[in-house]
C-alpha cells in the first residue's frame, strides 16, 4: 500500500526523479534522476521520518549500491549522464545493493583500469613504449612488463606492432599505463600479437555483446572457419584465418553482427558454410 | 532590451560591422580560411565569411560547455563539427539540436539535454515559433533560446530586433512549452535507436 502511494507521489512531481527499479532495462536520458530503493520509502506521502512497517524487510538490502558507467552520484540520488538502457546486477555475496549502470552504444573508448585492450605501438622512447589505445592520450608500456623480460633480455617490440595488454593505471588525471603480464607475472595471452591477420574497429557495445557469456556468435563463427581472434575492450578486434579471403569474410560478418537479427545471421552462416 | 537579462543582441546597421574590401566593384565581406585542421578526415577546411558566424559558434560552444561534464575529461578537447546542409529558417536552433544529439551519440557525459527554439515577433505583435526563412526576414524581432531538459531552464539566449520586456517573457514561456515537444522527440528517437539492438 505504501509502495503504491509512493509511486503516485513521484508521478505527480513530474518526471523529476523515478525509482531506479521501475526503469530497469528502459532507455534513460542524460539529466534524469533516479531514486535508490532506500529513498523510495522516505519519499512517500508520509513525509520524512515516517517509515512504513515492512513485513518483508529482509528483501530490501541496505548495503552499498555501486554506481557504474553512465551514472553519477548527485546528493543521495543517481544522475544519468549517458543515454542507454539502465541495467542492474544483484549482489552475489554479502555486499548489499548491487550495481547499477547504463548500457550505452558508443564508439569512443575511455581507458578503464583492468580492461584488456589492443594497442598499436607508436613510439619507443628509452624504456617506455607509447601505445595508441584509442583514448585521448597514448598509454605507456614499460619494456619490463612482458613475461620473462629483464634488463638484458628485452622483448622484441617494434613501432607498428599490435599489443594485447591490460591497464594498471587508468583514470582521468593521469596518463594510462598498461602491462602485458598479470599479477602473477604470467602472460596469459597478452603480449605482442603475431604476424598477419586483420585489425578492425567496431563499437564498444558490440564487443561487450560478443564477449557476453551467453553469446553464440563466436561459436557459430568458429564452426565456420578455424580462426584466431582477439577482442580489445577499446573496440578493436584482430582476426586471422587460413586465407586472406576467409579473414575478410569473418571481419565483415563481425562488423555486420551489430545490425543483424539472429535469423539473418543464421542464414548468412548457412550460406557461407555451403560455399 | 535593457534590463538585467543577458541577451546577445545583434543589431545590424546599414553600414555593417565587418571589415574587408569595400571598393566600388567588390562588395564582399571579410574572408578567413584555414585548411587541414582536422586530422582524422582526409580533408577539412574552415571558411569564415563575415563576423556573425564566429558569434554563432561561440553561442553553441557556451551552451555545450554548460551541459557537458568536462571535469570527467580533463586535458581533452571535444570538437563539435556542424555542417549546414540547407537553411530553411531557425538555423541556430537546428544547430543546437544537432549538437545535443551528436554529443549524446558520442557518449559524452552530460548533466542534461538541451534544445534550441526560435521565436519570431511580427510587427503586429504575433508570435511565431520555429519561423521559416521568409518569416524570419519579415519579423520585427527574432529570439533564439537554448533550454535544458531538467527544469526547462534558460541556458542561452540571443536576440535580434526590437521587442519589449513583456514580449520577451511571452516568447520565453512559449519556447519553454515548445521545448517539451523537442525533448519528447529526442526520447522517441533515442528509444527507437536502442530498440534495434
Amino acid at each position: 500500500m505504501a509502495e503504491a502511494l509512493g509511486v503516485v507521489a513521484e508521478s505527480l512531481a513530474g518526471d523529476r526523479a523515478r525509482a531506479a527499479r521501475t526503469v530497469l532495462d528502459q532507455v534513460v536520458l542524460p539529466g534524469e534522476e533516479l531514486l535508490l530503493p532506500e529513498q523510495e520509502d522516505a519519499e512517500g506521502p508520509g513525509g520524512a521520518g515516517e517509515r512504513p512497517l515492512r513485513l518483508n524487510a529482509g528483501t530490501r538490502s541496505r548495503g552499498r549500491v555501486v554506481c557504474g558507467p553512465g551514472l553519477r552520484r548527485c546528493g543521495d540520488r543517481l544522475l544519468v549522464t549517458k543515454c542507454g538502457r539502465l541495467r542492474h546486477k544483484e549482489p552475489g555475496g554479502s555486499s548489499g545493493g548491487g550495481v547499477y549502470w547504463v548500457d550505452s552504444q558508443q564508439k569512443r573508448y575511455v581507458p578503464v583500469k583492468g580492461d584488456h585492450v589492443i594497442g598499436i605501438v607508436t613510439a619507443k622512447s628509452g624504456d617506455i613504449f607509447k601505445v595508441d589505445v584509442g583514448g585521448s592520450e597514448p598509454a605507456s608500456l614499460s619494456y619490463l612488463a612482458f613475461e620473462g623480460a629483464t634488463k638484458r633480455n628485452r622483448p622484441n617490440v617494434q613501432v607498428g606492432d599490435l599489443i594485447y595488454g591490460q591497464f594498471v593505471v587508468a583514470n582521468k588525471d593521469m596518463e594510462p599505463e598498461m602491462v602485458c603480464i598479470d599479477s602473477c607475472g604470467r602472460a596469459s595471452g597478452m603480449g605482442v600479437i603475431g604476424q598477419d591477420g586483420l585489425l578492425f574497429k567496431v563499437t564498444l557495445g558490440l564487443i561487450r555483446k560478443l564477449l557476453a557469456p551467453d553469446c553464440e556468435i563466436l561459436q557459430e563463427v568458429g564452426k565456420l572457419y578455424p580462426l584466431e581472434i582477439v577482442f580489445g575492450m577499446n573496440g578493436r578486434i584482430w582476426v586471422k584465418a587460413k586465407t586472406i579471403q576467409q579473414t575478410l569474410i569473418l571481419a565483415n560478418i563481425l562488423e555486420a553482427c551489430e545490425h543483424m537479427t539472429a535469423d539473418q545471421r543464421k542464414q548468412i552462416f548457412s550460406r557461407l558454410a555451403e560455399s | 532590451m535593457e534590463g538585467a537579462m543577458q541577451a546577445d543582441a545583434k543589431i545590424r546597421s546599414e553600414s555593417g560591422t565587418e571589415s574587408g574590401p569595400r571598393g566600388p566593384a567588390c562588395s564582399l565581406r571579410h574572408f578567413a580560411c584555414e585548411q587541414n585542421l582536422l586530422s582524422r578526415p582526409d580533408g577539412s577546411a574552415s571558411f569564415l565569411q563575415g563576423v556573425a558566424e564566429k558569434s554563432r559558434e561561440r553561442l553553441i560552444r557556451n551552451t555545450c560547455e554548460a551541459v557537458v561534464l568536462g571535469t570527467l575529461h580533463p586535458r581533452t578537447s571535444i570538437t563539435v563539427v556542424l555542417q549546414v546542409i540547407s537553411d530553411a529558417g531557425s538555423l541556430l536552433a537546428c544547430c543546437l539540436n544537432a549538437a545535443c544529439m551528436a554529443l549524446v551519440d558520442a557518449g559524452v557525459p552530460m548533466r542534461a539535454l538541451f534544445c534550441g527554439v526560435t521565436c519570431a515577433l511580427n510587427s503586429d505583435g504575433t508570435l511565431v515559433l520555429d519561423p521559416t526563412a521568409k518569416q524570419e526576414k519579415e519579423a520585427r524581432a527574432i529570439l533564439t533560446f537554448a533550454l535544458d531538459s531538467v527544469e526547462r531552464k534558460l541556458l542561452m539566449s540571443t536576440t535580434k530586433g526590437l521587442y519589449s520586456d513583456a514580449e520577451l517573457q511571452q516568447c520565453l514561456a512559449a519556447a519553454q512549452a515548445a521545448s517539451q515537444h523537442v525533448f519528447r522527440f529526442y526520447r522517441e528517437s533515442l528509444q527507437r535507436r536502442y530498440s534495434k539492438s
